[in-house]
């Protein structure tokens, strides 16, 4: 194990968690503001990939692909708001998620039936693609160093408009208090709309911007809003800040333990058997991690109350 | 309007009915459609013990069906090839023996439901919901990366498993016995509702300071139920495992467990049989709109909106009207 | 001093800047009410929730039976003995009222871990239950459900599921609330003859019966006790007259 692997995994580990906090930022925006535990997120996130694979074929640009899976998820997220989620505010969870999963059913077969069952391709921009030589020596794809770049900002901003803007202060008195925002006379549809689809778009940038990296196919969303949730639980709900360092530390435990827990293993048992258990064990640890940190603080890193 | 118990008659009959009329015709593929339902409706009644009597709203409950599946799978496979399934600290062999199957599934799903059930208890709400579709990713997961059992690809069986004094193969006696065993799991269901526990859980769903103002821990109520819930679903796991002669990593999927949720749901959550109507819609949708199309998802996706905007109760609610009561 | 059943010591809670409760020390003796007044927001409730175990003090004890409990949950007071009645009701609205009574009995019994026979063919359960329904007045109304029962009757059902316990203490939150003038004086009359049982922490807003019941009064003002005595001294004592009684007159 040299230092330069160990180096491109912690990388790895940081671009994936960059990329977990901006679907879990979302949710947890709109769990925190509105109260909806939103299992059609996934979608969004499918729609944002789809979205830019179709438009980077017809253009072949990458920023037309990104601004499409932008204004496409975002687009969906405000009209699935208007159409269906408003009327599960008031409901209970149960509502929410059997309304959310049929959201993800209509999503899913919608697309496929449009796009097919093929996984499409999304390239990385000439312009991005290749390595690039850090100090220490270290070989790292230009793109995914983009993508962390991206993400901080993302969450830079996110930051910076909760705590400084005018929206950012109605978020958090909606967070508060309900009926606080509804006395200062602030249109409270017109602003779960625009969280709504703000969080959409977080998505869709996601999807897009791993979908270059991976396949784009149907079902794409949902292992990751899974792995949002994971990032919730750990850093608490509502938490912007626990958001963030959820999925750091659940991209950091999944890279880094599909790497170490096999070579840890060859320690105590043959190279095969470390192998095979080894795999299995990592492919369990960010659950394990979750599992632990519960029994520590049941409401998550920065979670308040239930 | 029926009222509730009469319903539940006439659903039964439906079970009864439609596969002997398709014996008598000669059918087997309705058969074994009804079999699905049967091993549906089990799983789903599993989850309503948690959802509709303890409130615990599991997203998870594939963790349980998908044990069931693998205790089938595992002990199967290790009959068919001969194969001890441990040999330290004693030498345990396979079994091809459904009873023995479904102990064990119900024993190792009552212990995963322990595990997780402990872990998810020590929140509510949305965390909770949260938490058990994370435990099924990671059981799904670890399935996958078993190769020993194996992996991606899950396990076949050639034939399916005995039960003594049955032949197994014969569409409707299989049937039967699935049948049967819903049959008395409903019953000792009906029971639990009505008994001291059933009585605790009930108020512990509804208003659990009063619980502990009674000097009862609710946690544990809850906790208790979970386990009988799971523990029940991974009985309807193995029996889905022996009907299709295959187990795979689909029945850990956080598809299954929406599935399972929502035949609960669009039967009526709470309701004695609500699990088994929603169960029967499934399948009976899934083979008239999937032969229409192939994208009938999206069908079944309108009309879960449907439901969760419109209809309050599932479908047991929409037709008794009245609300759910426990006598 | 013996005859004291529960007591709390320099009892303190915070909730940011208000002092919810202030270095409340007073005590429940065998065969007494004590009621406990005072304005809305004087901090009545956050020391029920305090005594009762569903809130941990900042600072002080409580002492029940001569054992420390501060640290004690909910669950184990009651086991040891202190049955409460909820101000808001905290009862099963989809059930039977017998089967919110069963409820309080099963509790009394200790084990829920009964799966199979019907609770209501539990003869010991149910004498119980109807036994405190009975005693509240609400035999006729067994079989209706929660949900039906009016506001009053919702009292009662509370403190009948607190009978079915048997404690050696009650604390009443707001026992007479909505009950009518009628049904008040029915409940007067009954804790009066309930007290020789267990004695009652009594909260209530209902000053007639207050008069007509405690034997001892503490009034409770922005979380203080500022003063505590007999029912006659209450009525003369010039800075509850200030603070609280002087606002009503």
């Amino acid at each position: 194990m040299t230092f330069v692997l160990l180096a491109e995994q912690i990388l790895n580990g940081v671009q994936f968690g960059i990329m977990l906090f901006l679907m879990a930022a979302g949710l947890t925006l709109i769990f925190g503001v509105m109260g909806l535990i939103n299992l059609a997120h996934g979608s969004l996130y499918m729609i944002g990939a789809f979205a830019a694979a179709a438009v980077a074929g017809m253009t072949g640009s990458f920023i037309m692909a990104l601004l499409a899976a932008l204004i496409a998820s975002a687009a969906a997220g405000a009209l699935v708001e208007l159409l269906v989620i408003r009327r599960l505010y008031n409901k209970d969870h149960l509502d929410q998620v059997l309304a959310t999963f049929a959201l993800i059913l209509i999503f899913s077969e919608g697309t496929r039936w449009v796009f097919g069952s093929f996984p499409l391709f999304l390239d990385i921009p000439a312009s991005l693609s290749g390595p690039m030589t850090l100090p220490g020596g270290i070989q790292y794809p230009l793109y995914r160093l983009v993508l962390i770049g991206a993400g901080l900002s993302v969450a830079l901003g996110l930051g910076l408009m909760i705590t400084k803007t005018r929206i950012g202060i109605q978020i958090r008195a909606g967070k508060n208090d309900r009926e606080m925002i509804a006395a200062l006379g602030i249109n409270i549809s017109g602003l779960y709309t625009l969280i709504f689809s703000l969080g959409a778009a977080l998505a869709g940038l996601a999807g897009a911007l791993v979908g270059a990296i991976q396949s784009v196919q149907v079902g794409m969303g949902e292992p990751v809003l899974i792995l949002a949730f994971v990032v919730i639980v750990i850093g608490g709900i509502g938490s912007i800040k626990g958001a963030l360092i959820g999925a750091l530390l659940v991209g950091l435990t999944d890279t880094l333990g599909g790497i170490f827990l096999p070579e840890l293993l060859k320690f105590v048992t043959d190279p095969s058997t470390a192998t095979s258990i080894g795999s299995s064990l990592s492919s369990m640890a960010i659950y394990i991690l979750m599992g632990a940190i519960l029994i520590w603080r049941p409401t998550g890193l920065f979670g308040t109350k239930l | 309007m029926i009222r509730e118990h009469q319903l539940n008659k006439i659903i039964l009959s439906i079970f009864l009915i439609i596969p002997l009329w398709a014996f008598v015709t000669d059918e087997p593929f309705t058969i074994t459609l009804m079999t699905r339902a049967t091993v549906f409706a089990l799983a789903a009644v599993g989850l309503n013990i948690a959802l509709g009597l303890g409130g615990l709203v599991s997203l998870g409950h594939a963790v349980f069906f998908g044990i069931g599946g693998y205790s089938m799978g595992i002990l199967a496979c290790h009959a068919q090839t001969y194969t001890p399934l441990m040999e330290w600290p004693m030498l345990v062999s396979g079994s091809k023996s459904m009873p023995l199957i479904w102990i064990n599934a119900v024993i190792m799903s009552a212990l995963a439901a322990l595990l997780i059930g402990i872990l998810s208890l020590r929140t509510s709400g949305v965390y909770f919901i949260m938490i058990t579709l994370a435990f099924g990713q990671m059981f799904f997961f670890f399935s996958i990366s078993w190769s020993a059992y194996g992996g991606e690809d899950g396990l076949s069986i050639y034939i399916r498993n005995e039960f003594p004094g049955l032949n197994t193969l014969v569409p409707i006696q299989y049937y039967a016995l699935c049948l049967a065993l819903l049959c008395t799991v409903l019953w000792i269901n009906s029971r639990l509702i009505n008994s001291p526990f059933g009585l605790a859980l009930n108020a512990a769903r509804q208003v659990p300071e009063r619980v502990e103002t009674v000097g009862l821990n609710p946690m544990r109520l809850k906790l208790a139920a979970f386990i009988i819930s799971g523990a029940v679903t991974g009985l309807a796991g193995a029996l889905f495992a022996d009907l299709n002669r295959f187990v795979s990593p689909t029945m850990f999927s956080w598809q299954t467990s929406g599935e399972i949720m929502v035949f609960v749901i669009i039967g009526g959550v709470g309701r004695l049989f609500g699990p088994v109507v929603g169960a029967l819609m499934f399948v009976a949708l899934e083979h008239w709109l999937g032969g229409l199309s192939d994208f009938w998802h999206i069908y079944l996706g309108i009309l879960l909106l449907g439901i969760v905007l419109f209809g309050r109760g599932g479908l047991i609610g929409m037709i008794c009207g009245e609300a759910r009561q426990h006598e | 001093m013996n005859d004291i059943v529960l007591a709390t010591k320099g009892l303190t809670k915070r909730f940011g800047a208000l002092t919810a409760s202030e270095n409340i020390t007073l005590d429940l003796r065998a065969g007494e009410i004590h009621a406990i007044i005072g304005p809305n927001g004087a901090g009545k409730s956050t020391l029920i929730a305090q005594v009762c175990g569903s809130l941990k003090p900042d600072s002080g004890t409580v002492h029940f039976l001569g054992r420390d409990v501060t640290q004690k949950t909910t669950r184990s007071r009651v086991q040891a003995g202190l049955a409460r009645s909820f101000q808001i009701s905290a009862l099963s609205m989809e059930d039977s009222v017998l089967q919110n009574a069963l409820l309080g009995a099963l509790g009394a019994s200790r084990n829920p871990w009964r799966f199979f026979k019907p609770a209501l063919e539990d003869p010991t359960l149910v004498e119980q239950a109807e036994h405190a329904l009975e005693r509240v007045g609400l035999s006729g109304h067994a079989t209706q459900r929660t949900s039906e029962l009016s506001h009053g009757q919702r009292r009662q059902l509370e403190v009948a599921i607190a009978l079915t316990l048997y404690p050696k203490a009650f604390i009443m939150d707001e026992p007479m609330a909505g009950l009518g003038s009628e049904g008040s004086v029915q409940m007067t009359d009954f804790l009066d003859t309930l007290r020789k049982e267990a004695p009652i922490l009594l909260v209530e807003h209902d000053m007639d019966a207050v008069f007509a019941l405690a034997d001892r009064i503490s009034v409770l003002v922005y979380g203080k006790v500022i003063a505590t005595g007999t029912v006659e001294e209450i009525r003369t004592n010039p800075h509850v007259r200030d603070a609280y009684l002087g606002e009503e007159a």
